[in-house]
């Protein structure tokens, strides 16, 4: 099996999808010709054609509102906003438009549209290229929301993304694409070698809804996606507590069988995300982690997160949660 | 601070009649056969005087002429007035529901009817139309029955939309008419992915859509535009400048007045016309439609027009207007307009008219007995409160199942 990166695994993803399904076209600015400021679709214009791997212009808006089009009349867009922080000239018709027309119309269109967008810090984007929107997305009714973070589930996310039916907002972590990050910016390994980086060449997918039990443990119930998976797996390592380590994979719908499942077994929960606090994600999770798992927890349930600031350049280190912040969290719930 | 003393610090454009004025419209400086009929491959810059003018084929004598006259059969003018009629008369009915409490909202398309139908009718039947809540008159053209079009508007078991939208909000793909959406705007830069599919697929369709004066100051117009021109969409454009968007003048949303002319530095041709005149409608749309079918692209549409009646039963333009203004606009009443022609060229009479009129009356009010068959607005039934969780996505995923359990238990307890 290929070893594959991010960026490649992705690729691969789109090649394998448009070569089975002539429905199935690419746009987005720079995607075309140049093949995407990320490198995620080189090649695919000059392997599929012009008319089915192209570039836009710079209309984020545009682009949304063209893929919602061609998605009502038969076609499956899988289209690119360069960067999540420029999703949101987009999102009356991804919020207002895509989300709901299936339901507006008593079911007579639909839109399958998958919107790709490179999303987190770590690059020293700085505020306008390092954001996580994701909470603002698992706000809508009729949209999924998926966020990868490894070569192998980009690629079976991404080919079940983009057979849905239904619209899907993909999330790639950037700070992932050529390799994983354990939170040591001094050290950035590549994906060779690393396990998840084994990636089939064929068709496969992992289903929307399914988390990854990414490590086992019984201490304490770690959930988080996109980058700070990997600085979660660090943590766990270098904490001493054994763990289960969920990487959610779908934020919309989420696996609430397996977090349940996790978190009444270990009776502890942290869980991680990049984005801000307040109204994150995982407000949602830990409120409804209490409902369910009330009488197994042994501590409070911890969040580490962003702070609710703009994103910032060169003090990003700062900013992102990294693995001695996770470990405290863990080693605190185990305090009780 | 500076200018004129007494001058308010900021410049705030105005409409030019408030309650109380003599409505005064400039008479038109154009008439029939001022403005030539282009070849269909023409370029943007050839379209000048078709965008700065106005294409007219009806005259003040009621008789057509000039290059533009799509001479047509009077048997289609006829169904285009039938059309045009019935659009009117269920329009008023359904006011009238409204205003005793058996229709929870409503929207005319009063001095409009013209707008959708005469383009929908030069179309051919798998042309894609993406309406705004101002073209319902285009399912009539479509064959849609008038029972389902007043469930939707009740909200009844029988609504197409299970309930879930506002009245006047219609679907029906069996038309190939797109679910009309509030956001005013959206669906124009939507029309131009419906039509590039179509390109993809390589067929012969082409899409039509329309948007407010009001709503061309939205994003999407701009971005229709564009991507309309760079993809060479086979889509027709048209901006439908009624002069109101609710009580906004469409001062605040173009600064010379001419919405037509935006299209062609976009390098698209663009052609103003008479939205009250059935056959320059028509012909200019058929152009418009030769144009993009043969693979030359879009057309950009300014439809002139006056939106007579209020902009909703919301809505109270008496306190924003003069009341009488729409019987001076200079461009009449599309239905008039159509019949006085009719007569004029001896294919209709009175006689006919009011036959024709008690006929579409005594319809309407069956198709409406018919309709409340499947429930009324006070007492139901309604479509099941299930209808609030299905087709939200293709399966409901589990939070919603669960959501729905919960909402089943209130409801049946």
């Amino acid at each position: 099996m290929p070893n594959m990166n991010m960026v490649e695994a992705v690729n691969s993803a789109i090649d394998t999808m448009l070569s089975r399904d002539k429905d199935v076209i690419m746009f987005g600015e720079d995607v075309g010709y140049f093949g995407g400021v990320f490198r995620t679709s080189d090649g695919l214009q000059e392997r599929h054609g012009k008319h089915r791997v192209f570039d836009s212009p710079l209309s984020e808006g545009g682009i949304a509102a063209t893929a919602f089009g061609m998605g009502i009349n038969g076609l499956r867009p899988v289209i690119e906003i360069q960067f999540a922080d420029y999703i949101f000239p987009a999102y009356d018709q991804i919020v207002n438009e895509m989300a709901k027309i299936r339901h507006r119309s008593g079911g007579e269109f639909w839109c399958p549209v998958t919107i790709r967008t490179p999303a987190g810090g770590g690059i020293r984007g700085g505020h306008h290229h390092s954001q996580s929107p994701e909470s603002q997305f698992t706000h809508t009714p009729g949209l999924k929301v998926v966020y990868c973070s490894t070569p192998y589930n980009a690629k079976g996310l991404l080919i079940s993304a983009i057979e849905d039916n239904d619209p899907v907002i993909f999330f790639e972590p950037k700070r992932c694409y050529r390799g994983p990050f354990y939170g040591d910016p001094h050290n950035v390994p590549t994906w060779s070698d690393h396990p998840e980086a084994e990636v089939p060449e064929s068709h496969y997918k992992i289903p929307l809804g399914d988390a990854r039990l990414a490590i086992e443990g019984d201490g304490c119930t770690v959930i988080s996606w996109g980058a700070m998976v990997h600085v979660c797996e660090q943590a766990i390592k270098d904490s001493g507590v054994s763990c289960d380590l969920i990487d959610l994979q779908t934020l919309v719908p989420w696996d609430v069988e397996t977090v349940v499942k996790s978190v009444t077994k270990t009776g502890r929960c942290v869980i991680v995300h990049e984005a801000p606090k307040t109204s994150g994600f995982g407000a949602e999770m830990a409120a409804s982690i209490q409902e369910r798992c009330f009488w197994n927890l042994e501590s409070p349930i911890e969040r580490v997160t962003g702070w609710d600031t703009p994103f910032p350049h060169t003090t990003e280190w700062d900013y992102m949660p990294g693995p001695d912040r996770v470990i405290e969290a863990i080693v605190r719930t185990q305090e009780n | 601070m500076s200018g004129e003393q007494g001058a308010d610090p900021l410049y705030v454009p105005d409409a030019p009649h408030r309650p109380g004025d003599e409505a005064d419209f400039v008479e038109w400086p154009w008439s029939p056969g001022d403005v030539g009929r282009p070849e269909i491959d023409c370029e943007a810059s050839e379209t000048v005087d078709l965008a700065e003018g106005l294409v007219r084929v009806l005259g003040d004598d009621n008789k057509s002429s000039g290059d533009w006259d799509p001479k047509l059969d009077p048997e289609v003018l006829i169904q285009g007035l039938e059309h045009m009629m019935r659009l009117r008369i269920f329009d008023d009915r359904m006011m009238k529901m409204q205003r005793t409490g058996k229709l929870s909202f409503y929207m005319r398309s009063f001095g409009e009817e013209a707008v959708a139908i005469a383009q929908t009718m030069a179309l051919e039947e798998r042309d894609w139309l993406f309406p705004t809540y101002r073209q319902p008159g285009a399912q009539f053209v479509r064959n849609r029955d008038m029972v389902s079009m007043i469930c939707h508007c009740i909200g009844n078991e029988m609504d197409n939309v299970k309930g879930r939208q506002m009245p006047v909000h219609y679907t029906y793909k069996e038309g190939r008419f797109i679910s009309v959406s509030s956001p005013v705007g959206t669906q124009f830069s939507q029309a131009v992915g419906v039509a590039l599919a179509s390109n993809y697929k390589g067929l012969d369709e082409v899409t039509i859509t329309w948007i407010g004066d009001g709503a061309s100051a939205e994003g999407d117009y701009h971005y229709a535009l564009n991507f309309a021109s760079i993809f060479q969409a086979p889509v027709i454009l048209n901006v439908v400048n009624n002069q109101w968007a609710i009580s906004t003048h469409k001062n605040f949303a173009s600064k010379n007045g001419n919405f037509a002319v935006r299209g062609i530095p976009y390098g698209i041709p663009s052609i103003r016309v008479d939205g009250n005149d059935f056959l320059a409608l028509y012909s200019v749309t058929s152009w418009a439609r030769d144009r993009a079918s043969k693979g030359f692209g879009p057309t950009h549409i300014e439809v002139l027009t006056y939106r007579a009646g209020a902009h909703s039963s919301s809505d109270d333009p008496s306190r924003y207007r003069p009341s009488d203004i729409h019987n001076h606009w200079p461009g009449g009443d599309p239905i008039s307009r159509l019949s006085e022609h009719l007569k004029e060229i001896g294919k209709w009479s009175d006689k006919q008219h009011e036959e024709l009129s008690e006929r579409i009356d005594s319809e309407v009010m069956t198709a409406y007995k018919e309709a409340v068959k499947f429930g009324d607005l006070a007492n139901g039934p309604y479509p099941s409160s299930d209808a609030i969780f299905t087709e939200v996505y293709e399966e409901p995923p589990w939070h919603l199942m669960e959501q729905w359990d919960e909402m089943k238990r209130w409801r049946d307890s």
